[in-house]
C-alpha cells in the first residue's frame, strides 16, 4: 500500500475544502435552522406532538426529524463532495498525474472518498449541534449512531465518486443528485415515520434504500425504527458493497478514465 | 548500454464512444530507448507522439503490443514502472487555486516518497520558480506553468523523464536554461524522451532521433546520421531579369526556374563536405545573371517526411 499517496490525496482534497470552509459550513447550518423555523411555523402546535416508538418510547416531532435532516445532509453532501472531487481534476486535466502515479485504484478511492466522507461527517455533526439548539436531542445508541454515520458517508461518497467519473459535464454532475438522491431522501422517511403512510405506499417505500438508512440512524437516536436494525445495517452494507464493485470495475476497464 | 524502455508491437486504435469510425493513431511500433540517453521523437501534428508517450505512462491503453521499463511490464508491474517515470504532458494542466509549493510537494507524495523540502527547493530553484513558491498557480505566466509541470515531474526524482513538447510557449533564454537542465539530468543518469516539431531542437538536444509520421516510426538514427539525411536546404534567388532557360554552364547545379522566370531555386545539402554556394554565385556572375535578393529555407518537416516515406518504398 502506498499510504503516503493516500495521505497526500486526502490532505490535498481537505485543503481545497478548508479554503472555502466558511461557505461550506454556513449553508448547512442556515438550511437546518430554516427547516426548524419553517416547520415550526407551518405545523405550529403539532410540532411538539409525540410519535411513538415500538418500545413504548415517544419523541416529539421536532426531535423526530433531526436524524432525518442529518441523513439528508449526509447523503447530498457526500455525493456532491465526492463527485466534484474527482470530476474537477478530470475537467482541468490534472488527473493525468494521478493516472500516471504508482497508485492503485484502492488508494485513489481511499484518498478521495475518505476526504469526501470526512467533510460530510463534519457537517453532520455541525447539524446535530445546530438542531440541539432548537429541539431536545438525545442519543440512545451512540456507537450505532457513529457506525451509521460512517457507513452512510462512506457509501454515498463512493456513489458520488462513481457519478464524478461517469459525468462528462457539469449538468450530469447535478443530474443524479437532483433526480434520484434528493427525491429518494424526501420519500425515505426523513420527515415522517413510514407507518404514517397508506398501506400500499408503505410497501413501495421498502424499495427505497434510503428508508433503511434513515430508519437505522433514527433508531440509534431514539430507539424507534420503521424496519429492524439488522435489516437496516444489512441493506447499508449491500449498498456499500455494490458501490465498491462498480468502482473496481471502473478502474479495471479504465471506464471514462483511459482511452 | 542496455535498453531501459523496450517497446514491442505497440499500436493504438482510438474508438470514439457512441460514434462509429475507429482511428488508428499508431501502427505497430518497435523501439528501444537506451539507458541514459536523450531521445527525441520528431514528427508533425497528429503523428502519434503524445499517444505513444501516454501508453508508456499509463494514460492510454495500447490496442496491441507490450512495453517494459527497466524489465517491468507497464500493465502488470505498473507500480514498479511508474515509480521510475516522470511525465510532463503537452497541455498545461494545473491546480489553479493551489500554491506552487503545495502542488510540487503533492506530486512527491503521490509517488509515495517521504517529504523532502530540500529536494523540492532545489527543483524549484533549478526551474527559476523559487520566488513564486507561495503564489497560486493561476498567478503564473504560461511559461512558468510549463516549468511548474516540469518541477512536479522532477519532485519525485524519476529515472526516466518524458517531456512532451517542453519548449512550447517558453522564451529563448529559458529554453536554453531548460536544455541545460535536461543535460544535467542526463549527467545524473536520467533517461530523457522528448517530443518536438522542430528539427533544430532535436538536433540541439538529442543523442538519437526517431522520426514519426502518421502513426509510423519512419526511422530511428543517431543524430549525426539523421542530420545528414535531413539537412537539405533551398536557396531562392530573386533575379533582376526574367530568364527563360538556365544557361548550360550552370547545369551541374540542377537549378529550377520559379516565379515565372523571376526566380532560380537551388537545393543543397548543409552537411556536405563542401557547400557549392560560393561557386554557384561566382558562376552566376560569370553567366551575367544578376539577383537582387536571396532567401534560404530549410525544407519543412512535412516535405522531409514525404521524401523519407518515398525513399523507404
Ligand atoms: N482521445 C482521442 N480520441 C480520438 N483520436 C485521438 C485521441 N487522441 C489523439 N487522437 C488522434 O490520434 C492522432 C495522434 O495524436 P497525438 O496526440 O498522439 O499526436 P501528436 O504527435 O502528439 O501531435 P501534436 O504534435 O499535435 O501534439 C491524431 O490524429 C489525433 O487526432
Ligand atoms: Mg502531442
Amino acid at each position: 500500500m502506498n499510504f503516503i499517496a493516500i495521505q497526500s490525496i486526502y490532505k490535498f482534497e481537505m485543503s481545497r475544502w478548508f479554503r472555502t470552509v466558511g461557505q461550506s459550513i454556513l449553508s448547512p447550518v442556515i438550511s437546518t435552522s430554516l427547516y426548524f423555523v419553517v416547520f415550526g411555523a407551518a405545523i405550529g402546535s403539532r410540532f411538539g406532538e409525540s410519535i411513538g416508538g415500538d418500545g413504548g418510547s415517544t419523541v416529539s416531532y421536532g426531535s423526530f426529524i433531526v436524524p432525518g435532516l442529518i441523513m439528508l445532509m449526509l447523503l447530498t453532501q457526500s455525493t456532491a463532495n465526492a463527485s466534484f472531487g474527482i470530476y474537477f481534476p478530470k475537467f482541468t486535466g490534472t488527473i493525468y498525474e494521478i493516472m500516471s502515479a504508482p497508485v492503485s485504484y484502492l488508494e485513489i478511492v481511499a484518498g478521495y472518498v475518505g476526504a469526501a466522507a470526512t467533510k460530510s461527517i463534519l457537517l453532520g455533526l455541525i447539524i446535530l449541534v445546530t438542531a440541539n439548539l432548537f429541539v431536545p436531542v438525545h442519543i440512545v445508541h451512540p456507537v450505532w449512531m457513529i457506525l451509521f454515520l460512517l457507513l452512510t458517508a462512506g457509501t454515498f461518497s463512493l456513489l458520488g465518486f462513481i457519478i464524478g467519473i461517469w459525468a462528462d459535464g457539469f449538468e450530469k454532475l447535478q443530474l443524479v443528485p437532483m433526480l434520484i438522491i434528493t427525491p429518494l431522501t424526501f420519500l425515505g422517511g426523513t420527515f415522517y415515520a413510514i407507518e404514517m403512510l397508506p398501506p400500499v405506499w408503505q410497501k413501495l417505500a421498502l424499495l427505497n434504500p434510503v428508508v433503511y438508512l434513515v430508519s437505522g440512524f433514527r433508531w440509534s437516536f431514539y430507539g424507534i425504527s420503521d424496519v429492524s436494525i439488522g435489516l437496516s445495517l444489512g441493506m447499508t452494507l449491500v449498498f456499500l458493497g455494490a458501490c465498491l464493485v462498480i468502482v473496481a470495475r471502473i478502474f479495471q476497464t479504465g471506464y471514462r478514465l483511459k482511452q | 548500454m542496455q535498453p531501459i524502455i523496450s517497446i514491442q508491437g505497440i499500436s493504438k486504435t482510438y474508438r470514439p464512444r457512441g460514434k462509429v469510425g475507429a482511428f488508428q493513431a499508431l501502427k505497430p511500433i518497435d523501439l528501444e530507448i537506451q539507458n541514459g540517453e536523450i531521445f527525441a521523437l520528431l514528427g508533425p501534428n497528429g503523428a502519434g507522439k503524445t499517444t505513444l508517450i501516454s501508453i508508456i505512462c499509463g494514460l492510454v491503453n495500447a490496442t496491441t503490443g507490450t512495453v517494459t521499463v527497466a524489465g517491468h511490464d507497464i500493465v502488470r508491474d505498473y507500480r514498479a514502472v511508474r515509480r521510475l517515470i516522470g511525465l510532463v504532458p503537452q497541455e498545461l494542466h494545473t491546480d489553479a487555486f493551489e500554491t506552487v509549493w503545495k502542488t510540487a510537494t503533492h506530486s512527491r507524495g503521490l509517488w509515495g516518497m517521504p517529504r523532502n523540502d530540500a529536494h523540492i527547493e532545489k527543483v524549484l530553484r533549478d526551474l527559476t520558480l523559487w520566488e513564486k513558491k507561495d503564489n497560486r498557480v493561476m498567478m503564473l505566466s504560461g511559461g512558468m506553468k510549463r516549468r511548474l509541470m516540469i518541477a512536479k515531474a522532477l519532485a519525485h526524482e524519476p529515472k526516466v523523464l518524458f517531456l512532451d513538447e517542453p519548449t512550447a510557449g517558453v522564451d529563448v533564454e529559458l529554453r536554453q536554461d531548460m536544455w541545460n537542465l535536461v543535460r544535467s539530468l542526463r549527467a545524473g543518469g536520467v533517461t530523457v524522451i522528448l517530443t518536438t516539431h522542430y528539427i533544430q531542437e532535436a538536433e540541439q538536444m538529442a543523442d538519437r532521433i526517431g522520426v514519426i509520421n502518421k502513426g509510423s516510426l519512419i526511422l530511428v538514427e543517431n543524430k549525426a546520421a539523421l542530420m545528414h539525411k535531413l539537412g537539405r536546404k533551398q536557396l531562392n534567388l530573386r533575379l533582376h531579369q526574367k530568364i527563360e532557360t538556365v544557361p548550360g554552364s550552370l547545369a551541374p547545379y540542377k537549378l529550377a526556374i520559379a516565379a515565372d522566370g523571376m526566380e532560380l531555386v537551388y537545393v543543397y545539402d548543409t552537411e556536405a563536405e563542401h557547400s557549392d554556394i560560393t561557386m554557384l554565385l561566382q558562376d552566376l556572375a560569370t553567366a551575367g545573371i544578376g539577383f537582387k535578393d536571396l532567401v534560404t529555407k530549410q525544407s519543412s518537416l512535412e516535405e522531409i517526411f514525404v521524401g523519407l516515406v518515398r525513399e523507404q518504398k
